[in-house]
């Protein structure tokens, strides 16, 4: 899988400003983006990385500049996400997508473990998919609960905080530059663990409609909260309310995007 | 047009967790965790994603600083040190080890710690060592 995808890099870097890829190197492996010449022997898949943050940020700097990304089925749903938000020009992206193992899958228990390419200007898809693996157990236990075992799960999980903002910022969907974590209106300022719940209801409430469910921000967390499983059952909600799947379809506008246009409030409709 | 991340380790504490100082175009404009290091493991404190905000602040101090009168003085790094090296030696000379003490700091590396400890017992032959954070 990777020999191929290199492959393709090396055929497509000559009409790229560059390919974001994880490269590895004797001190470890991270981003990096792939211009013409440079050695893709170094280029792997392994481990997982926030390579659609990347790609926005290289996209914002370089608005006129083509690039290319290695991504996993979750990468390209965030992408699908941050489209639609204007953090990234599908027009100027080639996504080289790749499969993920059953392995994988059932790690992240991802529904989608490999890109959908359809609706994306340039894309393609490396290895043969795999079926989505089962759900987190522990959203099925969590709605088990009684409204009162739900507080106490939340308060004893909410206590251990140490308020990194790493799942802030890991997240390839948290893109705002002002922040409502850092507004002491919602979260009262030098306080560990964050008064409960504010910090971490008011992401939830933001991941609404837009979490892909890469797991980044579970990952990255140093107290192993299990925050997927707040948003898991957003993403359910979504689903069943307003008929709508985050990262699934990048034509389908986000149900809670409003736009104005033509004098007009746009949106509205869906969410009636 | 280069972005990169540069590998280093997080100065603020004694943890030692790896940092990726993303990197565009010679500028550091962000601060991943690495998933795969051994003692961090995929995760950082509030500091260590915040570490790179300081390289170029501008309260930070880019040339050392000698004490002239009220105020200071901008110096040399020569200069500096061949005044820290006079001064300690003149104290030395008139009062001996037990009149010199170090500080380490939590903002230097493990090694660099032991190096400076290594400094004062082997050399100044004091024991009086301690840490920036008891200052
Ligand atoms: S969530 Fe996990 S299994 Fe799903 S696409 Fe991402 S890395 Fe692969
Ligand atoms: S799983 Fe976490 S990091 Fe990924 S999109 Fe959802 S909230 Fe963001
Ligand atoms: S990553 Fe975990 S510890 Fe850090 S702010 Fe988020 S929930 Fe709190």
């Amino acid at each position: 899988m990777r020999e191929q995808i290199c492959k393709l890099v090396a055929e497509k870097l000559p009409e790229l400003a560059g390919v974001v890829a994880l490269r590895q190197t004797a001190v470890g492996t991270a981003p990096y983006l792939f211009r013409e010449g440079d050695d893709l022997s170094q280029l792997v898949l392994e481990p997982r990385y926030p390579l659609p943050s990347v790609v926005s940020m290289l996209q914002k700097r370089y608005p006129e500049a083509r690039f290319g990304v290695v991504a996993r089925g979750c990468d390209a749903r965030a992408l699908v996400e941050m489209a639609k938000r204007n953090q990234i020009d599908p027009e100027r992206l080639y996504l080289v997508g790749f499969t993920c193992s059953a392995e994988q899958a059932a790690e992240c228990y991802c529904a989608a473990p490999a890109p959908d390419t359809a609706g994306w200007p340039q894309a393609m898809v490396v290895g043969v998919p795999v079926a989505g693996a089962p759900p987190n157990p522990l959203v099925a236990q969590y709605e088990e609960m009684s409204l009162a075992e739900r507080r106490a799960f939340w308060q004893q999980q909410f206590a251990k905080c140490i308020k990194c903002y790493g799942c802030r910022n890991i997240c390839p969907e948290c893109f705002c530059e002002a922040c409502a974590l850092e507004d002491p209106l919602w979260v009262e300022a030098g306080m560990l663990a964050p008064p409960f719940p504010m910090f971490h209801l008011v992401r939830a409430m933001h991941m609404a409609s837009r979490c892909v469910a890469c797991r980044q921000c579970e990952l990255v967390c140093p107290a192993h909260i299990p925050l997927t499983v707040l948003y898991d059952l957003m993403r359910r909600d979504i689903g069943e309310l307003l008929g709508y799947e985050p990262g699934a379809d990048i034509a389908a506008a986000p149900p809670l995007s409003l736009t104005l246009a033509d004098g007009m409030v746009h949106g509205q409709d869906q969410l009636l | 047009m280069q972005y990169e991340n540069v590998r280093t380790t997080c100065i603020y504490c004694g943890c030692g967790c790896a940092i990726n100082l993303q990197v565009l175009d010679g500028e550091i404009v962000g601060v991943f965790p690495d998933p795969q290091h051994p003692i961090s493991r995929g995760s950082l404190c509030i500091k260590g994603w915040n570490v790179a905000s300081f390289v170029r602040h501008p309260d930070r101090l880019a040339t050392p600083l000698v004490r002239q009168g009220e105020g200071f003085r901008e110096a040399s790094w020569d200069e500096a040190l061949q005044l820290v090296a006079e001064r300690m030696g003149a104290i030395y000379a008139a009062s001996g080890p037990q009149s010199i003490g170090f500080l380490a700091s939590a903002k230097c590396t493990n090694e660099e710690n032991y190096l400076l400890q290594k400094l004062a017992r082997t050399i100044v032959r004091t024991n009086n060592i301690d840490h920036c954070a008891r200052l």
